[in-house]
C-alpha cells in the first residue's frame, strides 16, 4: 500500500483548508446553498481529486478515467471547489455559483457544465447511475476503471439506493467503490430520529458488499479504506465515512441548521479567519 | 381508399387480417438493433417474456441485465450505461415505467440528454381482464411533457420493429409505446417510416376530403375502418397515422386541418395530456380548427375484454363514428 508521509498528509490538508476557504466564499457570494455537508466532505474530495482518481483535469473526456458520481448533489459546493483547485477550471468562476447562465448551477446541471459525470440532486438516484457505469465499464474490456459514488447517509432513506445495493452485489461490481458521508444530519433534523438508519455498515454487509468504516477527516484512514476498496474481490465496496458537518468552523460543527443555509458577511469573514488559523496546527 | 403509395397491407379489410403484438415488434427489432450494434444492451425488471425482450436476452445474455422489479434503478442504471457509450433499451409495463419511475427518467435520462430507450408495453384500455390499475392511460401525457423526449406510438408490429431499429440509430432519449394485444397489422416492410413524420393512410379517390381522423397506436385500425364506411356513404375522409407524438409534424396536421376544417382524433388514453392534446395545441396556435377527441375520458379503466371496454370507455369505431357525425352536423 502507498502510505501518505507526512509531508503529503500536510500538502493535502492544506489543499482541503483551501478548498473549504472557496466552499464559504462561494456560498457567502451566492446568498444561498448547503454549507454543512459541503464542509464535511472536504478532506474526502480533496483526498479523491489529488491522490486516488486516475483523471486528467487538462483533458478531462479522457475516455480511460475513473468516473466520479455526486449523488446527494447539494453538496456541490465541494465538488466544484474541489475541482477548480484541482485544475478543471478557474477558481474565480466559483464565484459565479447559482447565479443566472452560470455553469455552476445550485445543483449539478451537466447540460451547463459537461466535464461532470452527471447531474444531481434529487436524491437517491446516483448509486443506480454508478452502478450502470461499473456494469459498462466492465463490458468493455481492458482499462480497469474504477466508479466512485458518493451518498449521503440520510439518502439512504429512498428506496431506490437499495435497489442498487442488490443489483451491485448481484453483478459483483468489485469496480464500485461507495463512499457514505455518515454526518448524522439531514434536513428535518438528527437522522436516528428523521429515520434511524442504525448500524449502516451492518446493512450493507447483509446485502453482500465488503467495507468499513473510517473517520472521514483522517487522511491515513480514507487512504487505508480506498486502498482495501480498489483491491477488494468480488464485491462492491463500501465506506462509511464519518464525518463532523460544517467541519473547520467550530461554531457551526454539528449543528444541523448549517444544512441548507449560507453564511452572512460577518459569518464568512469569521470562519475564513478561523480556517486561516488551523494552518498552523497541520 | 388507402394510400397506394404507402403500401398498406392490401389485405387490411380483410376480416381474416393478420394480427400481431406492438410489443412483439419491438422485441423482433431489438433484435435486428442488437444484431446490427453490439453497444446496444438490454434492461428489465422482471417482465423480460411479456415484454418480449426474451428475444435479446436469449441472443445477447451478455448485453442483457435483470434488474429485478425495481424500476426506479431500471432507468437510472440506464442512464449510467449510456454515460458510458452504451445504448440501453429498457422494458417494462408503461404503468411502471415511464409511470413509477417518471422522474428518474426526467432526472438521470432526459435531464442528462442520455440515449435511454424507454418501452412502455401493455399500455391502453386493451391491456383488458388484468384491470384498471394495470392499464396504462397516462404514459403520453408523462413523456410528452419532458424536454429531450422522443414519443413514438406505433400502429402495428410491423411500424413498431421498425421505430425499434431507427431509434437505436438516434441520440434522443426516446419513448415507445407498445399495446400487449394482437392488432390488425396495417403496413407492410416497404411502408416507409421515419420518425417525426405523419403519414395519410386513407384518402378520398379524388377531390378534397371534408374530414381529419388522425389515430395512434392499434386505434388507426379502428380509425380505417370508420372511414371505409363513411367513404361508401359518399363521405370524403382522410386518416392520419401520428406514430411520432413528439417531435409533432405539425406541418402535417396543419396540411390536414387546412383541407377539411374539421379534425377527430383517436387514442387508447386519457384525453387530457394525450396526442390529441398535442393535436389541439399546434392547431389552436397555427390554425385553429374545430376538434373532437376520442379518449379515455377522465377515467380509471376495468376488467373485461378490450372489446367491451372500448365500447364502455368509448373510444371504439362506433364511438369514432359518433364524433364523426358530430363535427360533420
Amino acid at each position: 500500500m502507498e502510505t501518505l508521509n507526512d509531508n503529503r498528509i500536510k500538502e493535502l490538508q492544506i489543499i482541503a483548508n483551501n478548498i473549504r476557504k472557496s466552499i464559504i466564499n462561494m456560498l457567502y457570494e451566492a446568498k444561498s446553498g448547503h454549507t454543512a455537508g459541503a464542509l464535511g466532505m472536504a478532506d474526502i474530495f480533496t483526498y479523491l481529486y489529488f491522490e486516488a482518481l486516475k483523471h486528467q483535469p487538462e483533458n478531462p473526456f479522457w475516455p480511460d478515467r475513473d468516473r466520479l458520481v455526486l449523488s446527494n448533489g447539494h453538496i456541490c459546493p465541494v465538488l466544484y471547489a474541489t475541482m477548480a483547485h484541482a485544475g478543471y477550471f478557474p477558481v474565480e468562476e466559483l464565484n459565479t455559483l447559482r447565479k443566472f447562465s452560470s455553469r455552476l448551477q445550485g445543483h449539478p446541471h451537466r447540460e451547463f457544465l459537461p466535464i461532470l459525470e452527471t447531474s444531481s440532486g434529487p436524491l437517491g438516484e446516483g448509486l443506480s447511475q454508478a452502478v450502470g457505469m461499473a456494469i459498462a465499464s466492465r463490458m468493455e474490456r481492458g482499462i480497469d476503471k474504477k466508479i466512485y459514488c458518493l451518498l449521503g447517509d440520510g439518502e439512504l432513506n429512498e428506496g431506490q439506493n437499495w435497489e442498487a445495493i442488490m443489483l451491485a452485489s448481484k453483478e459483483k461490481l468489485n469496480n464500485l467503490i461507495v463512499i457514505v458521508d455518515r454526518n448524522f444530519i439531514q434536513i428535518d433534523g438528527s437522522t436516528e430520529i428523521v429515520m434511524p438508519m442504525g448500524d449502516m455498515l451492518s446493512k450493507f454487509k447483509e446485502f453482500g458488499w465488503n467495507g468499513e468504516q473510517i473517520n472521514g477527516h483522517d487522511l491515513i484512514q480514507i487512504n487505508h479504506a480506498i486502498y482495501n476498496a480498489k483491491n477488494n474481490k468480488e464485491r462492491p465496496y463500501v465506506i462509511i465515512a464519518k464525518t463532523i458537518p460544517s467541519k473547520g468552523v467550530k461554531e457551526w460543527e454539528g449543528n444541523y441548521k448549517w444544512h441548507g443555509i449560507a453564511p452572512s458577511k460577518e459569518e464568512k469573514d469569521m470562519a475564513i479567519k478561523e480556517l486561516e488559523k488551523l494552518v498552523s496546527s497541520f | 381508399m388507402l394510400n397506394q403509395k404507402l403500401k398498406l397491407n392490401t389485405k387490411i379489410f380483410n376480416s381474416d387480417v393478420e394480427k400481431k403484438s406492438t410489443r412483439l415488434g419491438f422485441g423482433e427489432g431489438l433484435l435486428i438493433a442488437g444484431t446490427q450494434n453490439e453497444n446496444i444492451v438490454g434492461l428489465c425488471a422482471d417482465l423480460v417474456e411479456s415484454t418480449k425482450m426474451n428475444l435479446f436476452a436469449d441472443k445477447f445474455p451478455d448485453r442483457f441485465i435483470e434488474l429485478g422489479i425495481a424500476e426506479q434503478n431500471l432507468a437510472s442504471v440506464a442512464s449510467g450505461m449510456a454515460s458510458m457509450g452504451k445504448i440501453p433499451f429498457i422494458a417494462s409495463y408503461a404503468i411502471y415505467s415511464p409511470g413509477r419511475n417518471w422522474e428518474q427518467i426526467r432526472t438521470t435520462i432526459c435531464f442528462n440528454g442520455e440515449p435511454v430507450k424507454i418501452i412502455g408495453t401493455h399500455a391502453g384500455l386493451s391491456v383488458g381482464p388484468d384491470g384498471g390499475s394495470h392499464q396504462c392511460l397516462e404514459d403520453i401525457a408523462l413523456t410528452r411533457v419532458l424536454p429531450n423526449m422522443v414519443v413514438i406510438s406505433p400502429c402495428d408490429a410491423i411500424e413498431a420493429k421498425k421505430a425499434t431499429i431507427v431509434m437505436s440509430k438516434t441520440k434522443s432519449p426516446t419513448y415507445l409505446r407498445c399495446a400487449r394485444n394482437d392488432t390488425p397489422i396495417i403496413t407492410t416492410e416497404e411502408t416507409p417510416f421515419e420518425i417525426g413524420k405523419a403519414q395519410i393512410v386513407f384518402q378520398p379517390e379524388n377531390g378534397l376530403a371534408q374530414l381529419g381522423i388522425i389515430a395512434t397506436g392499434p386505434s388507426v385500425y379502428n380509425a380505417l375502418i370508420v372511414a371505409k364506411n363513411l367513404e361508401s356513404e359518399g363521405i370524403k375522409v382522410k386518416v392520419m397515422n401520428l406514430s411520432t407524438i413528439k417531435p409533432l409534424d405539425s406541418d402535417a396536421i396543419m396540411a390536414l386541418a387546412k383541407e377539411t376544417k374539421k379534425i377527430v382524433t383517436v387514442e387508447d388514453h386519457q384525453i387530457a395530456g394525450g396526442m390529441g392534446g398535442a393535436v389541439a395545441e399546434c392547431l389552436a396556435q397555427n390554425y385553429p380548427t374545430r376538434i373532437e377527441f376520442v379518449g379515455v375520458k377522465d377515467k380509471f379503466g376495468q376488467s373485461g375484454i378490450p372489446e367491451e371496454l372500448a365500447k364502455y370507455y368509448e373510444i371504439d369505431q362506433e364511438a369514432i363514428l359518433r364524433a364523426v357525425r358530430k363535427i360533420l352536423k
